[in-house]
């Protein structure tokens, strides 16, 4: 049996946990835990290990799929979590501009890791207020040749279209090692 | 839909890099200390601003600036009807009190200062609304955002903010790669024009303050300018992984076939 995995990052209260499961075809092995600091305005639970999710592929190979820990005392994690993964995806809370700086520091400390592929995902777009895809890229500076796609975590067609932008990207990625 | 948040974390130079990059039309409003200034745009262009309490009639611009006196504003505004700028600049045109070019210059002027005057906020909140678009009776005159995000930037003074900003001075720099963006309509002072010189993947920002012998506040500044505007970005250096993370993996050899029955498999998710 063949493991792959991929990480879901992105700041506090992004949306992490309802990406994974809006698409693991177990129940989310989740760690939240209730807040005690300052953020317990914003979110009741939050994740302190992480979220853990799984798509079985066939009997041969299965998908893991890890949610970092949003809140930053517990970001000894990621380095563990980016451990040999195939790519990640940084999820942003599109209508709090707020954690865009906190965003870009979490892509640039993942893509230090790791030279993995990977694609920004502007979450809640089912929201008036939502940044587009095209305002957050310039807003975190993202190169141009990453994707940033739209999302809306909790709808499982969204999750798959980011995985499957995910996919596409380590895709291409390998065809041009390949060659 | 309307963009909203906070000036600690979104800054003005920041929202004005994003309008101008993705040419938006509307209105930016800045909510600071109790007082609305709102900035229009027009695909990505300053049209005109505007700060609750503040007289911006064309009047008073003009005889502020000097270019008239009480007496002709008087003339003027005794023959006005709708008292709007655009019918009080014909009439100041038909009376041969100022020229085309003189009202061009004191609205624009006027646009200017009230951007810089909340340039440098690093409090309050802002909205832009995408349908907002300047009163009709308001004269516009298109201001291109890259040299005021310069000029502004120039302003700033915050050190902290500065470091903040570009934390690591040992990383090159590069020409941002956006087509139709001219080096040769931007206002640039020397030492701007000096760094310019001297971006080559070869040179970190650090060696450029060394060679040109400037201070690291100094080098902050301008390169923080430059990369507001968008005319350079950060090029980092290819590294080896960080010490203290030992050889590991990247994204392991995963056989195209594996990622193909991955698509195949969330393809077919339900």
């Amino acid at each position: 049996m063949q493991a792959v995995k991929m990480v879901i990052t992105g700041p506090f209260n992004a949306g992490k946990t309802e990406f994974i499961k809006s698409i693991s075809e177990i129940d989310v092995v989740s760690t939240d835990k209730r807040i005690t600091d300052e953020t317990r305005v914003v979110k009741e639970e939050t994740t302190v290990a992480m979220d853990f999710g799984r798509i079985t592929v066939d009997d041969d190979l299965v998908l893991f799929l890890f949610g970092t820990p949003g809140q930053k005392r517990f970001d000894f994690m990621w380095e563990i979590l980016s451990e040999g993964m195939l790519g990640f995806v940084v999820l942003v809370d599109a209508v709090r501009p707020e954690t865009f700086r906190e965003a870009r520091s979490v892509l640039h400390v993942f893509r230090d890791y790791a030279p993995a592929p990977y694609v920004v995902a502007a979450n809640k777009q089912d929201l008036p207020d939502a940044w587009s895809p095209q305002d957050l890229r310039i807003a975190l500076s993202v190169d141009p040749e990453v994707k940033v796609v739209p999302c809306v975590a909790t709808d499982r067609e969204s999750v798959k279209s980011v995985l499957l932008e995910l996919l596409y990207t380590i895709l291409e990625r390998s065809s041009e090692e390949e060659d | 839909m309307a963009l909203k948040g906070n000036l600690e974390d979104f800054g003005v130079a920041k929202l004005l890099n994003l309008i101008h990059l993705a040419r938006k039309t509307g209105a930016l409003t800045v909510h600071h200390d109790g007082t609305a200034t709102v900035l229009y745009f027009r695909e990505g262009k300053l049209l005109g601003a505007y700060q609750d309490g503040k007289d911006y009639s064309l009047l008073s611009l003009l005889q502020r600036a000097g270019r008239i006196d009480a007496r002709q504003a008087e003339s003027v505004q005794s023959r006005a009807e709708t008292n709007t700028d655009k019918e009080i600049g014909l009439l100041l045109l038909h009376s041969d009190y100022v020229t085309q070019k003189d009202i061009l210059q004191v609205v624009r002027a006027s646009a200017l200062e009230t951007v810089y005057s909340v340039f440098t906020l690093t409090e309050g909140t802002f909205r832009f609304d995408a349908n907002r678009i300047l009163p009709q009776e308001k004269i516009g005159v298109p201001v291109d955002l890259e040299n005021v995000i310069m000029e502004g930037t120039r302003r700033l003074r915050e050190w902290e903010q500065l470091q903040e900003e570009l934390p690591d001075l040992d990383v090159s720099l590069k020409f941002a790669d956006r087509p139709g963006t001219s080096l040769r309509n931007i206002s640039l002072s020397v030492e701007e024009w000096r760094v310019i010189s001297f971006i080559s993947p070869r040179n970190t920002i650090r060696q450029i303050a060394q060679y040109i012998g400037l201070d690291e506040l100094k080098i902050r500044k301008i390169v923080y300018g430059l990369l507001s505007a968008g005319l350079v970005e950060l090029a980092r250096p290819p590294k080896a992984p960080p010490a203290g993370i030992p050889g590991l993996p990247a994204a392991p050899a995963v056989k195209r076939g594996v990622i193909l029955r991955l698509i195949d498999r969330i393809r077919r998710i339900s």
